[in-house]
């Protein structure tokens, strides 16, 4: 336990070094998550094109040292559209995952804490969730409500809910049988006050890990939804919605395909390598999977 | 009652709170879409008369607990109510494509369990070259979309190669070998990921096992290396793998929805895509509560495997 409290109070600092950076894999997520992130941030800057300019000259070309990705059926600036598809990508998987971490963490923390029929009361309706595809209740969801890219962020948020609200559950319920809250208990400190001083700094960090796992493959369910065409529509594009426009040129530009998958690929590792980093320092007794 | 048999008739019991639940959501999906869903669905030209026949015949002039009476009792009866557009009966249409579907699963899965299981256990049995390469293949399986990895598959086996169909469908009992090529693509694209997942797995519970005391016996007593492994150690290792199979079951028929589309194979998942482009909201419910059913029975069935396996947890919680 006094690894997740030196994380949650003591020195961030010390978290760092000695163990996110502390692995190879850690450092390698954090590299590649900080570019990824600077290329989301400054996407306007960054992109040599502008992403919806229609060069008729350049239609379908293939890649060369103007345009490294290549061109669209469009004769748009393939390099462009993925920095600014990338940035739209992003913002679904951050966003979803945030909205699951605030809904579930305190769902999940509460019912571990209080237990007895609190717990079944909260637990009952997320474990219902669980039992379904999530792809299917995804897919369900935006049937009701309709596509879009909020939706699209919602419809992930109501999947990773759950599971964000068990893993905090179950790491509640080891940090609730420790001393240290009977002893807070005994003082007479408040309940509010054991939860968000004592429980949450000591139970949140497998939530972490697992949040930052789930971001890396929300990108991979945001590009599934919008290559149906259920997530982000035009003339918005997503990574998923580039996959979905190049099919039909797949083979005379397979540039098109290529270079999209490869950038989710890249994400979901690096979420992946970067969330493992943190589980050495978060989650040392490995409640996350 | 045998405790065993107690225990399956409890996790029987168990699975019809989650379907119930399930059904009411499924249920309540045409009422949740926002404004008028028969409006929405017979789009605006429509007359206040047709929108009022439409009303009456799906019953949703009803008071809300008779309509889901009534939908769950036909359902059970397997009529899911008639499509909007072409008029058959929606069970004709699900009983149609569920037979794709499952192909498509059944295969998928059973490619990823032949390629993951053994793998996995040959990684935890011989450390070094061989962990290291399937570590490689369980890194590109978590980072490789299976989507994605099937429009790779069509440009380098369709396009390039020109050695399978790129996509549609030919049912089995019509031509096997057809069907089975147009399956190809898409049950490699669905089966990478979870080869690799499954492996993962394998080794992670063989590795645990093979670091017992047991086996530490096993090997001391001189029981060959072969029968340590494969008669021992994988018979324990089993639970958490079946567990994941089944888990796994969920996440292909998932997967499928998007593959499906993909390949344009006539499955469940298309089914439900076209559908909901369509505003076809009750060929949608019986697509989700179809695919759903079939999930929560997978896992009941794995449940019980891994209850059978491992009689420690008869309570079906194998993790």
């Amino acid at each position: 336990m006094s690894v997740a409290v030196v994380a949650a109070g003591g020195k961030p600092r010390a978290v760092w070094r000695r163990g996110i950076l502390a692995s190879r894999k850690g450092r390698w997520g954090f590299a590649i998550l900080t570019i990824l992130a600077l290329v989301a941030l400054f996407a306007p800057w960054l992109a040599p094109h502008d992403p919806n300019a229609i060069v008729a000259s350049r239609i379908l070309a293939p890649p060369d040292l103007a345009h490294p990705f290549g061109s669209d059926a469009l004769g748009r600036d393939v390099l462009s559209r993925v920095i600014f598809a990338y940035r739209v990508s992003l913002a679904v998987a951050v966003g979803s995952t945030l909205v699951a971490f605030l809904v579930g963490v305190p769902l999940g923390l509460y019912a571990g804490y209080r237990g007895g029929w609190v717990d079944t009361a909260i637990m009952r309706p997320i474990d219902m969730v669980l039992a379904l595809p999530a792809m299917l209740l995804a897919v369900a969801l935006i049937a009701i409500i309709g596509p879009g890219s909020n939706i699209a962020t919602l419809a992930i948020a109501v999947i990773y809910m759950p599971i964000l609200a068990r893993v905090v559950r179950s790491s509640t319920l080891v940090v609730v049988s420790q001393t240290y809250i009977e002893a807070a208990r005994a003082r007479g400190t408040r309940t509010r006050s054991i939860i968000t001083r004592h429980v949450l700094p000591n139970a949140i960090g497998p939530a972490i890990v697992q949040a930052t796992i789930l971001m890396g493959f929300a990108i991979q369910i945001e590009a599934a939804l919008s290559f149906l065409g259920l997530g982000v529509q035009p003339p918005t594009s997503s990574l998923g919605s580039m996959l979905a426009d190049g099919r039909d040129v797949l083979t005379q530009a397979p540039w098109v395909e290529v270079f999209p998958g490869l950038a989710i690929a890249i994400t979901v590792l690096a979420f992946n390598f970067f969330g493992d980093g943190l589980r050495a320092r978060l989650d040392p007794k490995g409640v996350t999977e | 009652m045998s405790p065993r048999a107690r225990s399956i008739v409890r996790r029987l019991f168990q699975a019809i709170p989650v379907i119930i639940a399930m059904s009411i959501f499924v249920f309540l999906m045409i009422h949740l879409v926002p404004g008028d869903p028969v409006q929405t669905m017979l789009g605006f030209r429509a007359t206040p008369e047709n929108v009022a026949t439409v009303r009456a015949q799906l019953g949703l002039d009803q008071p809300l607990l008779t309509q889901y009476l009534t939908w769950a009792g036909n359902a059970l009866h397997g009529n899911f109510g008639q499509d909007f557009i072409s008029h058959a009966p929606v069970s004709t249409l699900l009983a149609q494509r569920l037979p794709v579907t499952i192909e498509l699963t059944l295969l998928s899965m059973t490619l990823a369990v032949l390629v993951g299981v053994p793998l996995g256990v040959r990684a935890a049995a011989k450390p070094g070259a061989v962990r290291n390469a399937t570590e490689g293949f369980v890194v590109a399986g978590i980072a490789i979309t299976d989507f994605w990895l099937g429009i790779m598959l069509v440009l380098l086996f369709a396009g390039i190669w020109q050695v399978l169909p790129p996509s549609g469908y030919v049912p089995f009992l019509q031509d096997p070998v057809q069907n089975l090529r147009y399956m190809a693509l898409p049950v490699l694209a669905l089966a990478f990921g979870e080869a690799a997942y499954i492996l993962r797995t394998t080794r992670g519970a063989m590795e645990e096992v093979l670091g017992t005391h047991y086996v530490l016996f096993l090997r001391a007593k001189g029981v060959r290396e072969r029968r340590v492994v494969y008669r021992h150690a994988l018979r324990n290792a089993a639970p958490p793998i079946v567990t994941v199979i089944g888990i796994q079951f969920g996440v292909l028929l998932g997967g499928a929805i998007v593959i499906e589309s993909l390949f344009a194979l006539p499955g469940v998942g298309r089914l439900i895509v076209t559908s909901i482009q369509q505003r076809n909201y009750v060929v949608v419910q019986g697509g989700v509560l179809v695919v759903a059913i079939l999930f929560i029975l997978v896992t009941l069935v794995t449940d019980l495997i891994v209850g059978w396996l491992d009689p420690r947890t008869e309570d079906g919680d194998a993790t």
